[in-house]
């Protein structure tokens, strides 16, 4: 896309109206209105974190992009810069204008190269055209953006990580408090969002806040990228308003179950979320209907799993993911998510005994909310919720050094 | 002022407080590995949690200030639960080899396993090689296996030494120490990590294997390193004689004063109590005849001391006896030093200060460039003679006849270099040297007589800044030696003058009775985190 295909279909004009029409605070309360919650995975209000950026003080304020996705299951920021880079150039600068930043970091993960060169071309194109840079459309209003890449460490989409990791340190999150609204990059105020979110902010702007809010249920404004994976017939990242059901999601958008085969599990919201049984999928998909069923939304990233998954098999396969991505900070985590990872290998293996099942949920009983960032937490809840869930394949592997799953697939 | 209630007990505590702080206030252990008074908040052991009423989740109490009216339980159930969690967390991976490990017995590890641990082993896996006993420096081995990653080494090279020699690297569970890239720990700081490692991790390779630590006694003192005067405790090994070879003090360790060294002391001063169990120890009274040096017992060696000094000044006057006291004695020993020879015997040439050839250099942290303890102390009391200036009487060759010089404690021969210490020595007929060790000064006396180093003495250091500090007695006398303060009451006896000293104590109220500046000071008031000279008579020397 072209900057000039962009403004044919309405682009920029959010930005125009903001940047001469309305005050940084009456931006910031519109993006309150409009129910928007953070896309990255924890759902916070956007609004309500940009109003925590202190409007006074001789530091400057930065605006950080959060583009590290790395959790699995989970493509939806690389869509949108594949997509419509411009849409996020636009709602970098409207966030970036509303907490008075003059300064904004991209943060991209090292893996996606590709997008990363798409970020650098558009943001070059946005400056060519006056959408960045110095008095941008003749506003008075200045833009700095820079893209940073990663070097390919999920902690580093830890908001805390990222800034580490943007000051050329090792990317371990930082002990809170202080918050980055206070003291973030190099010790100034810092806002640090989500690629989707800040996109979601230029139809807010365009539209109105009460638009977007009635787009989702109450407290979850709008839309959300919704990416489907795993055994559907048609697997892909779908907008799609919140509060829509997963069931929908996984029939009518993703086209059923691959093969017709009979749906087993669900992840709801990226690897690190409690599963869910094929009975929880009447779940409304916004973060509070979620939440009330004892899973999350997290980051979107819908894992379909058909009855021919083996859970122990998944499960060791995320565990792995965590103890390799673990920062080694804290104690819990680091011991942690290797101790699980090493137990499930051998539940896997059929070397393991009854007792190993209940170390397991005890193991991530210890590692729940008492670390500093919530990778710990990530690595434990898919443990308890699969053997709670799925306990009977477990003690199938601990009690006949088998699995019953794959062995009746070869069959 | 928030007021803050833990476990029940309120305390009132200054705005900024931590959690960890109040609780110390209390007396409530709060436990920890990563957290340490003299460094950044690290956060991350994550062994400090306590539960705040109205906080959903577990704090960790050092980085949670305290507020007005907050409640926090560091005895509950669900703290102990987590505690216990990450002491398990902690101790999986552990290679458990306490019976090999210099650490037990003051181990993080073994201490709070048995205080919020006490649970049985669920760890069925094989545990994570790593790294084992890698020298990394100089003074410091490095065991990865028995690391808790509190990263406090890490931080003390960041923050206190400057020094940046070791990192932490990997992540997750291969997390570990290692140096970085063309670095060897060699700092003046480097001991510091091992005394504030934990656990087993980092060990002193001048400790290492030596001693159980549950055997060695500690006693308060000051180190005699440099005019600093930090606090330390010297750790002797007093009842398992077998063990490393004699080696009676096993480790200086740093003592905590906030005026002083805070937390920290330098290598120079920690590795530097060799001399004290060293072959070279005199160890009784040695008299010079043809050259060859006979034992002789305390009462001939005084006899023969005070006779020499008598024949000298009846022969040639008082000015024909040189008296070169030491900044490494104790005030007590000076006091005793100027009392005898200055006031009784009427001697004016008594100095203290040799001229270095090659001055020591100070580290612009504690390590300062005056490496003698007792140097303030020496100027105010030594001070008020008539102006004697031993440089001076260095520097040009004397034309008034010189009988006996009496060296305490100085090698000159290190200090002037060979011909000069030769050359100056040699102008004097009878030559007496009081010492703790065999020297190349020591050797040209014609009297030895032998002294208690300052960790088998009790008596007072001024540091550079005025501020006087306890010395305690470690370690017995080697031998036959003495504590100057008593050689030199030996003497004045022995020439007829009887003091009456029982102790070093009483010699120092004494002092300070007779010294203006060490007006109103007592061993009382000296407490063991020292006291100011009198500010009012302060004499800038």
């Amino acid at each position: 896309m072209t900057v000039e295909e962009y403004r044919q279909t309405g682009g920029y004009e959010a930005l125009k109206k903001v940047l001469f029409e309305m005050k940084p605070d009456q931006v910031i309360e519109e993006v309150k209105k409009s129910g928007l919650r953070g896309r990255g995975g924890a759902g916070f209000p956007t609004g309500m974190k940009w109003s925590f950026i202190p409007k006074t003080g001789d530091k400057p304020r930065y605006m950080v992009v959060n583009s590290d996705e790395s959790e699995p299951g989970t493509c939806k920021d690389r869509v949108i810069i594949e997509k419509t880079p411009f849409l996020l150039m636009e709602g970098i600068a409207i966030s970036s204008y509303a907490i008075g930043s003059s300064t904004c970091y991209l943060y991209i993960r090292g893996e996606y190269y590709d997008q990363a060169m798409i970020l650098k071309k558009a943001i070059e194109d946005a400056y060519k055209h006056g959408y960045l840079g110095k008095n941008i459309l003749g506003s008075g209003y200045n833009l700095d953006v820079y893209l940073h890449r990663g070097a390919g460490a999920y902690i580093c989409g830890e908001e805390t990580g990222l800034l580490e990791s943007l000051e050329g340190k090792k990317g371990w999150p930082r002990l809170k408090p202080p918050f980055p609204a206070t003291s973030g990059l190099y010790g100034c105020p810092t806002c640090v969002n989500n690629v989707e979110t800040l996109t979601a902010v230029v139809p807010i702007l365009q539209k109105g806040g009460d638009w977007y809010a009635s787009l989702g249920t109450p407290k979850n404004g709008g839309t959300r990228l919704f990416c489907v994976s795993g055994h559907v017939k048609k697997p892909g990242t779908y907008e799609l308003p919140m509060g829509i059901p997963l069931r929908s999601i996984i029939y009518d958008y993703a086209g059923g179950i691959k093969d017709d085969r009979k749906l087993k599990a669900v992840i709801p919201g990226g690897s690190s979320v409690p599963i869910l049984t094929a009975n929880e999928i009447d779940v409304k998909m916004d973060f509070d209907s979620v939440a009330a069923i004892g899973s999350l939304l997290g980051s979107g990233g819908v894992v379909v799993m058909n009855e021919d998954t083996c859970m122990v098999k998944a499960l060791l396969r995320i565990s792995k993911f965590y103890a390799h991505e673990s920062c080694g900070q804290c104690t819990p985590c680091r011991e942690g998510t290797t101790w699980l990872k090493k137990t499930l290998q051998r539940v896997y293996d059929g070397d393991a005994r009854q007792e190993d099942l209940d170390h397991l949920l005890g193991i991530a009983f210890n590692m729940m909310g008492t670390t500093i960032c919530a990778l710990s937490d990530a690595a434990a809840m898919p443990v308890r919720s699969y053997i709670q869930k799925f306990r009977h394949e477990f003690e199938y592997h601990v009690q006949h050094k088998c699995c019953d799953v794959e062995a009746a697939v070869r069959v | 002022m928030p007021t803050v209630t833990i476990n029940q007990i309120s305390l009132t505590v200054p705005d900024g407080t931590t959690i960890i702080q109040a609780a110390e206030q209390l007396n409530i252990e709060i436990p920890r590995y990563c957290y340490h008074p003299g460094l950044s908040i690290a956060g991350s052991c994550r062994m400090c949690l306590v539960e705040i009423e109205k906080m959903p989740k577990l704090q960790p109490a050092c980085n949670t200030r305290v507020t007005d009216g907050m409640v926090v339980t560091s005895n509950s159930p669900k703290v102990k639960e987590a505690v216990s969690g990450v002491l398990e967390f902690l101790l999986i991976n552990h290679p458990l080899d306490c019976p090999v490990c210099d650490q037990a017995g003051e181990c993080y590890l073994q201490d709070y396993y048995m205080k919020f641990g006490l649970y049985d082993s669920r760890m069925n896996e094989n545990k994570i090689k790593r790294h084992k006993a890698e020298a990394i420096g100089p003074h410091v081995i490095l065991d990865t296996e028995r690391c808790v990653l509190c990263s406090r080494c890490v931080r003390f090279v960041r923050e206190v030494s400057h020094s940046n020699e070791i990192g932490i690297f990997n992540r997750g569970g291969q997390s570990e120490i290692r140096l970085l890239p063309d670095q060897v720990l060699d700092n003046n700081y480097s001991g510091n990590v091992v005394d504030i490692c934990p656990v087993g991790a980092l060990t002193d390779r001048d400790f290492r294997f030596q001693c159980r630590v549950w055997y060695l006694s500690k006693a308060n003192s000051v180190c005699n390193g440099c005019s600093r005067g930090c606090n330390i405790t010297v750790e002797a090994n007093r009842q398992r004689p077998h063990h490393g070879e004699g080696r009676r003090v096993m480790r200086l360790k740093p003592r905590f004063n906030k005026d002083v060294n805070q937390w920290w002391i330098c290598d120079v001063g920690r590795y530097g109590y060799k001399f004290i169990d060293d072959p070279s120890r005199l160890t009784q009274p040695l008299e010079k005849k043809n050259g060859e040096f006979e034992a002789l017992d305390w009462k001939t060696a005084a006899q023969r001391a005070v006779d020499q000094i008598q024949a000298a000044k009846q022969s040639a006057g008082a000015n024909s006896i040189v008296i070169i006291a030491s900044p490494q004695l104790t005030n007590e020993d000076l006091f005793i030093t100027r009392k005898f020879f200055g006031m009784d015997l009427g001697i004016e040439q008594i100095d203290f200060r040799v001229p270095e050839v090659v001055p020591s250099e100070g580290d612009g942290f504690l390590l300062r460039a005056d490496r003698n303890p007792n140097t303030r102390g020496a100027e105010a009391i030594l001070s008020d003679g008539d102006g004697f200036s031993l440089p001076r009487m260095i520097e040009s060759s004397s034309k008034q006849p010189l009988k006996l010089l009496y060296i305490c404690e100085q090698d000159l021969t290190v200090k002037l270099g060979d011909d000069r210490s030769r050359q100056f020595v040699g102008q004097f007929e009878y030559v007496i040297y009081q010492g703790s060790n065999e020297n190349e000064t020591s050797r040209m006396a014609n009297l030895v007589l032998p002294t208690a180093t300052y960790a088998e003495v009790t008596g007072t250091f001024t540091n550079f800044e005025g501020r006087v500090q306890r010395v305690n007695a470690g370690i017995e006398p080697l031998g036959d030696s003495m504590p100057v303060w008593q050689i030199v009451c030996k003497l004045a006896k022995t020439a007829g003058f009887d003091y009456g000293y029982e102790s070093a104590e009483e010699v120092f109220a004494d002092l300070a009775e007779t010294v203006t500046e060490f007006e109103g000071l007592s061993y009382e008031r000296i407490g063991d985190q020292g006291a100011k000279l009198a500010e009012s008579a302060h004499v800038q020397a």
